[in-house]
């Protein structure tokens, strides 16, 4: 298969990554060959099987409802490369 | 030679030596081989600190077989208050408010953690070149990689650094870097040791354990590590087994499947040589070998190059230089934002498989890629499921390879990947398995996997330790 440049950018776009222009064709190919990989599915024998998603078949266990941590809010807010009074800060959204 | 976790811990008991003089050994130790690259941080007053308070737990009596015993967690566990930085720039500064569950086990047991080992970025890797903070090498060749993602961990072990080390392995990263720096690795069953504070990858194939030079020490680490965790949803809730104590257990009549899909075109004649003759020692202990088949081994390469990179992208979104790690630098929106600090804070690698996994998952193509990888991983783990019936372990090559060069597989992202063949199957069924070493080819470590079903790591362990029993491949150290 390949890749075009706009479905390169679609991507990389949905990532939240940006590509250099003189880098898409390069990363393009590398794309299409780890999905070519993926093609050698399309001839296995899948119809019917049931998808697996995990190792374990059960559900998750339930936990009660309930606060378990206390406040670390400083500690945590302490780790943001922008926070004040209590916030993260980022670019202004809305003008 | 080094010791062994049960001499080092007879030692200390015996008052023969300290850990304090252990772990300064070990520091000291660390720093004359640093040209390995095996640690991104090595902590020397907190480990010096932890081992004057393991020499007084030594005197109490629920001290353990790993205190005092100097060790290095991969870079991946978050430690309170000391940088944890998955080996990339968007970590580079990130020091944890707490400490995983892993970590936290090790410190109850007084063992001494003198600092966090190299590894692939974000784990994603099979020769830990990855690293933003380089390479490591393979203390058997420096010119050669010691495997990847816990390439640090195998050869701070392999080095003699330290008696263990933790590890995780998602697609064979206790596995194939334990084969290449000939040590000891297991990779437990999905959700025997908690996942609460190892930095994500993918969540259904990520798995915490441990390398070290024997099965024996393996044992001892595992006894600590593993357990149920409310933490963690997927921790298991079920008693570990007694590891230490069913080593000694005798092998006779254990049949043991030979996989011949592991021993296919890929795989070097020297490696293939060396893993049937630790099969025929495991013969003459009274082990049989039965020929089996796992009829869809082809199809784990391509499944497990869908899911991983499909959970990584979902697990990886979180980094978006808000809440913690990198920033770009004067962002002009909010989508700048994002796009810049992700861009610049993961490495080419991660980039890649963020990519493949975000497409895999897009609006039309999450049928042709996502979902067909989720039905052949059922047929891969089904397969599993059928060999089990006939024998109770798997046997192959680690990896089809001994260590290769430096730079010899980092332009062709699909050559890298082969280098996993025969270990991503044993995450996508969730199953534990060990690598054991089994001799040399060429000067080369080789190493022999064994799988068992969910659970059966106290056979994994006592398999390799009947096998260390008969062999002295696992003492054999690289020239320093």
């Amino acid at each position: 298969m390949s890749i075009d440049p706009s479905s390169l950018r679609h991507v990389a776009r949905l990532a939240r990554l940006s590509v250099a222009e003189d880098d898409a064709p390069r990363l393009a190919g590398e794309l299409a060959r780890v999905l070519d990989l993926a093609e050698r599915l399309a001839a296995a024998p899948l119809t019917g099987v049931e998808p697996m998603a995990h190792p374990q078949a059960h559900t998750l266990f339930w936990r009660e409802d309930a606060v378990t941590e206390g406040d670390r809010a400083d500690a945590l807010l302490a780790l943001a490369p922008d926070a004040r009074a209590g916030l993260y800060l980022v670019p202004k959204v809305l003008e | 030679m080094s010791a062994s976790i049960a001499q080092l811990a007879r030692a200390l008991r015996a008052h023969e030596t300290s850990s304090v003089e252990l772990t300064q050994r070990a520091l000291q130790h660390a720093r004359d081989q640093a040209s390995l690259n095996a640690f991104i941080t090595v902590n020397d007053d907190a480990a010096l600190q932890a081992a004057h308070a393991a020499d007084a737990a030594l005197a109490q009596p629920d001290a353990s077989a790993l205190t005092g015993i100097p060790f290095v967690h991969k870079d991946i566990f978050c430690t309170n208050a000391t940088r944890t930085t998955c080996a990339s720039r968007m970590l580079e500064n990130f020091v944890p408010p707490y400490d995983a569950t892993v970590v936290e086990r090790l410190a109850v047991a007084h063992a001494v953690s003198i600092g966090k080992a190299n590894m692939d970025e974000f784990a994603m890797g099979s020769s830990n070149e990855n690293s933003f903070f380089g390479a490591v090498r393979n203390p058997w060749d420096p010119t050669r990689v010691p495997g990847g993602s816990s390439g640090g961990s195998a050869a701070a072990v392999a080095a003699g650094i330290v008696a263990f080390a933790t590890a995780t392995d998602t697609g064979g990263s206790i596995r194939q870097p334990a084969a290449f720096c000939g040590v000891t690795g297991i990779k437990p069953t999905y959700g025997r040791v908690s996942r609460w504070g190892m930095i994500a990858y993918a969540s259904s194939l990520d798995c915490g354990g441990a390398i070290a030079r024997s099965a024996e020490d393996c044992a001892h680490v595992l006894a600590q590590i593993a357990g149920h965790d409310a933490r963690d949803a997927t921790s298991v809730d079920r008693p570990r087994d007694d590891y230490v104590a069913s080593l000694s257990t005798p092998i006779v009549g254990l049949r043991i499947g030979v996989a011949r899909e592991y021993f296919g075109a890929g795989v070097d004649a020297g490696v293939g040589a060396q893993v049937h003759a630790a099969l025929r020692q495991l013969e003459k202990l009274g082990a049989v070998l039965v020929d089996i088949e796992l009829a869809h081994a082809d199809l784990a390469i391509p499944a497990y190059y869908v899911i991983a990179p499909a959970e990584a992208s979902s697990n990886l979104s979180r980094y978006d230089g808000v809440r913690y790690g990198h920033r770009c630098a004067d962002p002009k929106t909010l989508e700048d934002l994002y796009t810049r600090s992700r861009s610049e804070g993961f490495g080419a690698e991660v980039q890649r498989r963020i990519l493949v996994g975000t497409y895999a998952l897009s609006a039309g193509y999450f049928d042709a890629y996502y979902l067909r990888a989720q039905r052949a991983r059922r047929l891969i783990a089904d397969d599993f499921s059928a060999a089990f019936n006939q024998v109770d372990l798997i046997a192959g090559p680690t990896a089809p390879t001994t260590a290769f060069k430096l730079g010899e597989k980092t332009s062709d992202p699909l050559a890298m990947y082969a280098a996993d063949v025969n270990t991503v199957a044993v995450n996508l069924a969730g199953l534990p398995a060990i690598s054991l070493p089994s001799g040399f080819s060429e000067g080369l470590p080789v190493g022999l996997q064994l799988i068992a079903p969910a659970f059966a790591e106290a056979r994994l362990l006592n398999v390799g330790y009947q096998l260390q029993q008969a062999t002295d491949w696992h003492f054999r150290e690289p020239s320093a």
